[in-house]
């Protein structure tokens, strides 16, 4: 089976945020890279699909040139095959549908049957690419999915929706699996796996490479501030029942939200 | 600008509290960028009934959409915002927006902006609010493509109030294009089936619980209570305390709820990610140095196991 993971390489969730003076992005420079918590979920579960039905894993990344090594550390060294790293100027500025349309065009050229990606980007927190991929790709998709299981062509899965809903739903490759927490419990690179990632085949491509020539976003992000403050918190005194009481006072009082 | 179109979401027939919200803010823009409102329905609902909220037209697509299906959603919403042409299209940042609403700017060939809390006028454009980087970092977005799609988080904006006038409403006919998966079956959750996501009120429970008994002994009753949406810190669901559908944070669900009670949550930043625009933040923690107090508007230094019963018990005596 020929399958293809989805990768964002952003900073670590412990990273410290440091908004640019001018307020327009955040720098991250010096802070800790690792693979997508998400999309750490899509690289395992990308390795247990082969593990299960054989064939092959390519790990797809739209970033940094030098985000190669992460790629190296964070998928290829937990088995995943050989990588693209698409990391020309217009990767970088293409924005969600820009990516997804390099994803996708990458995708296709791999001839993947079915990619799993991550249900957001640590970072943008998006959750725009996978579908949009499925989109340019005419494929089928399935969102946040935690379970998983492909038998010949057909695959079932059971998505996570909204109420707190579960769904088993189940239909033909190829298809996008956009993976939620508690799907898999990845795993982690052990030393020589690392060394050997080392050696693993990963191409740098640009747009151009794919036949893009136009991937700029048509979006523009500014204003970067840190959250807004809150006030400040008061503190209730007294034993439990009197703390309680008084709680449920402010709260229909003060707060009006009892 | 030739319109803002609100996908006004549905389930069995009832508009889900995102169709009041977002027509209530389509209102206000369209009168500051002097533009119209229209709302997309999919599937059997009381569409006229929208006009009392704000929409001048409302555009319906028939069939059957009482199982979720992205390929049926993109397909059919698609078909109306071809025909209805809108500059701007306003979402819920439900699940069909991360699932089937991406796919439709791709299918437009336009940018959108996901998780917004806050929309605005500036300029005669439309400007959208939304966190970034688990919440630490927010910023204003705007899309030069058209029509610009919008999902906005549930609970961003008050509902509004239906003046009961309705709207003229449109038929569309769609084709199925897109390939699409069958379900086969459909769980109901073992909590209280509110959704979290768009809750008004959250309560939730984390590592001090200890055990999943004392979460179900002490945090869902606290829930019912208050008719509140029971959620849980990543350490409580990685516990097996709580269900991982329940989990609130980076790598769980976000909730945007007026009130929220977390009852011995620490608040890391992988927790506070998910739930920091709530209105009100109660903590109860013992921990007096616990980082959920720097954002709680009320703060109860005690063991949970001791506030909470009392609390629970103070909501129940509550006419």
């Amino acid at each position: 089976m020929n399958i293809g993971v989805c990768a964002k390489i952003s900073p670590h969730a412990d990273a410290r945020i440091k908004i640019k003076s001018d307020g327009s992005g955040v720098d991250t420079k010096g802070e800790k890279l690792v693979v997508g918590d998400y999309d750490e979920y899509a690289v395992e579960e990308a390795i247990r699909t082969k593990e299960a039905h054989k064939g092959a894993v390519t790990a797809f990344t739209v970033g940094a040139t030098s985000d190669e090594k992460l790629v190296r550390s964070g998928a290829l060294a937990l088995g995943v095959d050989k990588a693209v790293l698409i990391s020309d100027d217009a990767a970088v500025n293409a924005g969600p549908l820009g990516t997804a349309k390099l994803l996708a065009a990458a995708i296709k050229e791999a001839g993947c049957e079915i990619v799993f990606t991550g249900k957001a980007a640590t970072d943008d927190g998006n959750s725009q690419v996978s579908a949009m991929i499925a989109e340019l790709l005419g494929w089928a998709q399935v969102s946040q999915v935690t379970k998983f299981a492909i038998e010949g062509t057909s695959f079932t899965a059971t998505r996570a929706m909204d109420a707190g809903v579960l769904q088993i739903v189940s239909g033909s490759l190829p298809v996008v699996i956009t993976c939620e927490d508690g799907l898999n419990d990845p795993r982690y690179p052990k030393l020589p796996d690392i060394m050997k990632a080392k050696r693993k085949p990963l191409s740098k491509i640009g747009a151009g490479d794919l036949g893009l020539a136009d991937v700029a976003a048509t979006s523009s992000e500014s204003n970067f501030a840190p959250p807004p403050p809150r006030p400040a918190s008061r503190i209730i005194e007294g034993d439990a029942a009197s703390a309680a009481q008084e709680l449920v006072r402010l709260l229909r009082e003060e707060a009006k939200v009892i | 600008m030739s319109g803002i179109l609100v996908f006004a979401e549905q389930s069995g027939g009832t508009f889900k509290a995102t169709a009041a919200e977002l027509l209530g803010t389509a209102t206000d823009l369209a009168a500051a960028l002097g533009t119209t409102v229209s709302a997309a329905v999919l599937g059997d609902a009381p569409a006229a009934d929208l006009g009392g909220f704000g929409a001048s037209k409302v555009y319906q697509a028939s069939g059957d959409f009482n199982d979720y299906n992205t390929g049926a959603i993109t397909d059919a919403l698609a078909a109306i915002i071809r025909e209805a042409k809108p500059d701007v299209v306003l979402a819920p940042a439900s699940y069909a927006g991360r699932d089937a609403i991406p796919r439709i700017a791709a299918r437009f060939d336009t940018a959108m902006a996901s998780d917004c809390t806050g929309l605005r006028a500036d300029g005669g454009k439309l400007v959208a609010r939304r966190p970034m980087y688990a919440g630490r970092a927010y910023a204003d977005v705007t899309i030069d493509s058209s029509p610009a799609i919008f999902a906005v988080r549930p609970n961003t904006f008050p509902r509004a109030e239906s003046n009961g006038s309705t709207a003229e409403v449109v038929a569309v006919s769609w084709e199925a294009s897109t390939p699409t998966v069958t379900v086969v079956e459909t769980l109901a959750p073992d909590s209280t089936g509110i959704d979290l996501g768009s809750a008004g009120r959250v309560v939730a429970g984390g590592r001090s619980l200890k055990s999943k008994e004392s979460f179900d002994s002490v945090i869902r009753p606290l829930g019912a209570a208050i008719a509140a949406g029971v959620g849980a810190s990543r350490a409580a669901t990685d516990a097996g305390y709580a269900p991982h559908n329940e989990q609130v944070g980076q790598t769980g669900q976000t909730v945007n709820p007026s009130l929220y009670i977390a009852c011995g949550i620490s608040g890391a930043i992988q927790h506070l990610a998910g739930m920091r625009t709530s209105k009100v933040i109660v903590a109860i923690n013992k921990d007096p140095d616990a980082p959920i107090f720097q954002h709680a508007t009320y703060g109860i230094v005690a063991d949970l196991f001791d506030v909470v019963p009392e609390l629970t018990a103070a909501f129940e005596a509550l006419d």
